[in-house]
């Protein structure tokens, strides 16, 4: 049995839970979410707190920690990555990284499903998942530039852009689930994988434009 | 706690990540990761790139500074980070991390003030502060004047620049002499073969008309814009740059107003103690000029070794050992990172 934490920041939702991973399932021991585009940097750590102490769990007792990569927008993203991957360097026990999207197009169940979240810009970032399973990469664009081959979209993104996919929208799963999460994990866990260095899914580059040459300062 | 706490400090304030382990006075570690490099081409930091490098670099670096002390994070008495002020999507990345790990090993976290940090950091070379003193901080991202009277319950800012700060200054006129960057080492040595007196550049803020309103304030827009007119009129004229008077010239009329206005806060504050930190306290003639002047007024200059006047880990350690010295309260989990903090505040209230 390990003892599992699941955080996610890649949408306005800030998310932490618990979990039992043993050799033949998974049970919930707790989740929190908040909802709240501007405070992933205040609101994580005390609801990771929370959810640890309404269990009866030390941060020490945990055997695995698993974090939503992204996509989803950079800052608010590095925050729950920087929090997982210090987390489990102090712990000693190793933090995986699972594409934020899958966290959503697992909770969204069978049938073919566009998942999209709010990437701003006015786009989204995107995948389309079969039966919970992701068929194509993660990718950015404008909502009326996604190619939509599916039976409905979900995610705050699909909401927020409903009339532009063409499909009808579920609205019950906006935001990554914590206990989807480990459940996207739970064989590595089990395994005890060597987890490779959590590294967001950024999608875009950094804006920035080299230097140029200077303007002349005399008339 | 402890008189000679064992203090783990995290600075991700602007391109450079740092860890730096303290106990007491005393630098255990100091490991630093850079993303300057990715900024060069740019000619200045750029945010994004910062932040998404300090991701990259917290934990191996963590992982140095804890190596080179021979400690755990078990062993430390508690976590301080810069909360600000600093690049905000960059402060966040050390906050959450400082987060992660006060949380996972149950330690008290300190989000700690970088300026207040930057004056803090000298009691690591030359021990206990003498207060008051005044401390100058002139890097890329500050130029600052303080009146430090109790480093615990907070610092009183004289002046700042009205406009770049002095390292941008050494920056853009390194750029505007091809030079690259960062600007303030190589105008440091390329100053070296010129003669300071041959070109007179503008000395900002030190009229008598602005005396009056910006006794303790700077301003080095005016230098830059005078030292790119002289180099575009004698490129027009077709004669050759004389680089090194130029570079010798603008450095000079730099650490004249620093130096200057500093010992003047000096004097008017009865302060017999002038510490001086940041990027550009590595400047070899600020540091001459600054002893030359102090010691005809019988002040004392603090200049930490220029490993310790760029931001660094040991920084905020070092202020975090002396906040948990001094019995000063713990922030909570909660504490937001705060792009603009200000002095009144050395750490964020608990
Ligand atoms: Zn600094």
């Amino acid at each position: 049995m390990v003892l599992v934490l699941a955080l996610d920041t890649a949408t306005p939702a800030v998310t932490a839970a618990l979990a039992e991973v043993t050799d033949g399932g998974l049970k919930g021991l707790g989740e929190r979410r908040t909802v709240d585009p501007r405070a992933h940097g205040e609101l994580l750590a005390p609801q990771i707190g929370r959810v640890l102490a309404d269990a009866g769990v030390r941060p020490a007792e945990l055997g695995a920690i698993v974090a939503g990569t992204g996509p989803g927008p950079f800052t608010g993203l590095r925050v729950g990555l920087a929090t997982a991957a210090s987390m489990g360097q102090a712990l000693g026990i190793p933090a995986y990284g699972i594409c934020s999207l899958d966290a959503i197009g697992r909770a969204a169940g069978p049938g073919r499903v566009l998942v999209a979240t709010d990437a701003r810009r006015r786009e989204v970032y995107f995948a389309t998942y079969l039966d919970g399973v992701r068929v194509t990469a993660p990718d950015v664009a404008k909502p009326a530039d996604v190619r939509v081959d599916a039976d409905r979209a979900v995610g705050e993104g699909a909401v927020k852009y409903s009339e532009v996919f063409g499909v009808p929208i579920d609205d019950r799963v906006l935001y990554p689930s914590g206990e989807a999460l480990i459940a996207l994990a739970a064989d590595d866990i089990r395994a005890k994988a060597a987890a490779a260095p959590l590294t967001p899914l950024y999608l875009r580059r950094p804006d920035a434009v080299a230097a140029t040459e200077r303007k002349p300062v005399l008339p | 706690m402890p008189d000679e706490p064992l203090v783990l400090g995290i600075e991700t304030s602007c391109d450079e990540t740092g860890v730096g382990i303290v106990r007491g006075h005393t630098l255990l570690a100091d490991a630093l990761a850079s993303s300057v490099d990715q900024h060069a081409r740019f000619g200045g930091v750029v945010p994004e790139v910062a932040s998404r490098a300090h991701l990259e670099a917290i934990v191996p670096t963590m992982q140095r500074a804890l190596d080179e002390a021979g400690v755990t994070l078990a062993d430390v008495d508690a976590i301080a980070v810069t909360a600000g002020p600093g690049l905000a999507g960059a402060l966040l990345v050390g906050v959450a991390a400082a987060k992660g790990y006060a949380l996972a090993a149950d330690k008290p976290i300190y989000g700690v003030n970088h300026l207040a940090a930057h004056v803090a950091v000298d009691t690591l070379e030359h021990g206990p502060l003498p207060e008051p003193a005044v401390a100058m901080l002139v890097s890329g991202g500050h130029s600052s004047l303080l009146l430090v009277d109790d480093l615990t319950a907070g610092v009183t800012p004289l002046g700042a620049t009205i406009d770049d700060a002095a390292g941008e200054a050494f920056d853009k006129v390194a750029r505007l002499l091809g030079m690259g960057f960062p600007g303030g080492p190589v105008i440091d040595r390329t100053a070296r073969d010129g003669d300071p007196g041959a070109i007179a550049f503008p000395r900002g803020l030190t009229a008598p008309k602005d005396l009056l309103r910006h006794r303790f304030d700077f301003s080095f827009s005016g230098l830059k814009t005078a030292v790119a007119r002289w180099v575009e009129a004698r490129e027009r004229s077709g004669e050759p740059v004389p680089v090194a008077d130029v570079a010798a010239g603008f450095q000079e009329a730099v650490c004249d107003v620093l130096t200057a206005k500093a010992l003047d806060a000096c004097r008017e504050h009865g302060v017999e103690t002038l510490i001086i930190g940041g990027g550009v306290a590595a400047n070899s003639r600020l540091r001459v000029l600054a002893e030359e002047r102090a010691a005809k007024l019988g002040i004392r200059v603090r200049v930490p070794r220029p490993q310790l006047c760029t931001d660094n880990g040991a920084m905020v350690a070092a202020l975090g050992s002396h906040l948990v010295a001094a019995g000063v309260a713990p922030s909570r989990l909660d504490l937001p990172a705060d792009s603009a903090m200000s002095l009144t505040s050395v750490a964020v209230a608990g």
